[in-house]
């Protein structure tokens, strides 16, 4: 059937006087220099109250440990000690007297892997728990329960499996940062409001296309929740696992400086393990930012 | 005549558990090419039931639907749904919303030009064009809701089913958007069904009005043919003899008849 409406006249399509009004928007752009100050405002408020209180914290650490006898270093100590690692962390003299910059990498590399993985296996396995009653009565319970072991009692049995310990930690990555995904994707997936799944219907999408066009996109807000938690316990779990499988890596590496004593090498490690673990977090934050921008209802 | 839309013996019961309750008893209508019939009724009598059966996203306990002499019992773009709330995808543009649509019932029988052509005409018909790059969240209820109908319209249904179109929105934008459907139906001839609780509304745009009974076991209780010419204008109706006589005949219905079934 072939609709009149394409021989007619666009223009007679509408009562005269009906149509909604269409106002063009063009805010009035204030001046350049105003938009600078504003901003550099902004920041300002933002930047200078944290460092302000890192600056307090660092004196009165520096007060309370500069004493003889204190079992810490004080901060100008810690940055005396490792000079050489902060100014240099490329140096590689074999075995695992690498620079730091190595040592973070080779663990960023474990965590990418072991994440990746558990990225996708996490949303796949939340949209069938989503999706479908008699997959969720099944492995719901399961899921509530290995949940909740922790990360570091899976490493034995990993190593047991692998005999090695690359894959194990790996592994250990892997099933710490999935179950967040799970259930976040379940949970978005199961809140796909009614109307959208009616819109496909009537659209008659296939199961590949709702997939693709309806269920990702309206569950994007909570996968990237789970997404988010997920990277999080990843990095945790890491540099615990390294701790126990030795080799290079930032978690070994915060252990063999403890066997030699090096406690100022420790803290220059964990400073660095927070700044990445933010990183990584913000990273995540801001891709769902953009994948999902739209998504919230309205 | 054979009726284009039949819907024929239509009960529909819900059972939760070892309760069921009956929604729809015996639903008989015959809709004809081109007409434009709104169903009344307070609200739970199970005319949005009604039209999720005619669309196919609910099943009919016994009986079924016939659109020219064929049962549907599926949801398709052949009996596209403007729902209540819009319904339009908040992470798609305008554009991509109605676009969605088109690329499915197309196809096969328009090329990618075509289609865009196709979607960009049917915009233009609510007069939405302005606005095919804006997402659902930047657009107003009423822009929303035309965009919703230009989106059912691209499908081109050979039933239009409208569920309460204009529910959520202002009395003002209401009636923009009601003269607009108008001018659409007048336009394009479009078989057009309504769901509505709303008896100025129901008057104004029907060929005939379908009055429901209160549920639970909700039958159609009367329908009312409106004899007003088209096109009709909505001042001047408001003194017209024939506007207040239904107008009168549909709120007697639904203010004096439904309390008499309420209460048998």
């Amino acid at each position: 059937m072939n609709m009149p409406a394409t021989k007619m006249d666009i223009e007679t399509a509408t009562p005269t006087g009906t149509a909604a009004p269409v106002v063009a928007m063009t805010p009035k752009r204030p001046p350049r220099r105003e938009t600078y100050a504003r901003m550099a405002r902004e920041t300002a408020v933002r930047v200078i109250p944290p460092l302000v209180v890192v600056a307090l914290l660092m004196l009165i650490w520096e007060l309370v440990c500069r004493r003889a006898g204190s079992a810490l270093p004080p901060p100008s100590k810690v940055f005396k000690d490792t000079k050489e690692l902060i100014l240099d962390p490329f140096f590689d003299h074999g075995g695992i007297d690498k620079g730091l910059f190595w040592h973070l990498s080779a663990s960023l590399q474990r965590v990418a892997l072991g994440y990746s993985l558990s990225a996708i296996a996490g949303i796949a396995l939340g949209v069938l728990v989503g999706q479908s009653v008699w997959a969720m009565r099944g492995l719901d319970p399961l899921f509530q329960v290995l949940r909740t072991i922790p990360p570091l009692a899976w490493l034995p049995l990993s190593l047991a499996a692998f005999r090695d310990g690359q894959p194990s930690a790996i592994f250990v990555i892997f099933i710490t940062s999935i179950w967040p995904i799970i259930i976040n994707t379940a949970v978005g997936v199961r809140n796909i409001p009614q109307d959208y799944r009616n819109v496909a219907a009537v659209v008659q999408l296939n199961p590949l296309e709702f997939f693709t066009k309806i269920m990702i996109p309206a569950a994007a807000p909570y996968i990237f929740t789970g997404l988010r938690i997920g990277i999080g316990l990843s990095w945790l779990a890491i540099v615990a696992a390294e701790m126990l499988i030795g080799g290079v890596g930032i978690g070994f590496f915060i252990w063999d400086a403890w066997n030699s004593s090096h406690i100022s090498e420790i803290i220059l490690a964990l400073f660095y393990v927070g700044i990445i673990g933010f990183v990584l977090d913000r990273l995540i934050a801001g891709v769902g930012k953009i994948v999902t921008r739209g998504t919230a209802l309205n | 005549m054979t009726a284009y839309l039949k819907l024929d013996h239509i009960d529909k019961i819900f059972t939760r558990g070892a309760a069921s309750t009956e929604v729809l008893k015996d639903i008989n209508l015959t809709i004809e090419k081109g007409e434009y019939v709104s169903i009344i009724g307070h609200s739970g009598c199970g005319k949005s039931t009604l039209l999720n059966i005619i669309a196919g996203l609910t099943v009919a306990t016994t009986g079924g639907v016939l659109l020219e002499n064929r049962e549907v019992n599926s949801p398709g773009p052949d009996r596209a749904v403007v729902f209540q709330n819009h319904s339009l995808l908040p992470w798609l543009t305008v554009y991509e919303n109605v676009r969605l649509g088109v690329d499915k019932v197309f196809a096969k029988t328009k090329k990618r030009a075509e289609r865009d052509a196709w979607v960009m005409h049917n915009l233009n018909l609510v007069q939405m064009a302005h606005a095919k790059d804006k997402r659902p969240s930047e657009i107003s209820g009423g822009m929303k809701q035309r965009v919703g109908i230009a989106r059912a319209l691209a499908m081109e249904p050979k039933v239009l089913l409208l569920d309460e179109p204009f529910g959520a929105l202002d009395a003002l934008t209401r009636a923009h958007l009601q003269d607009s459907v108008m001018a659409l139906h007048q336009k394009l001839g479009n078989t057009i069904l309504m769901i509505t609780h709303d008896v100025d509304e129901a008057v104004l745009l029907s060929d005939r009005i379908v009055m429901m009974t209160n549920g639970p076991s909700a039958r159609i209780g009367e329908v009312l043919e409106v004899p007003l010419a088209r096109p009709r204008k909505r001042l001047e109706l408001a003194t017209n003899a024939t506007y207040l006589k239904c107008r009168q005949r549909v709120l007697e219905f639904l203010y004096e008849r439904h309390r008499f079934v309420e209460a048998a």
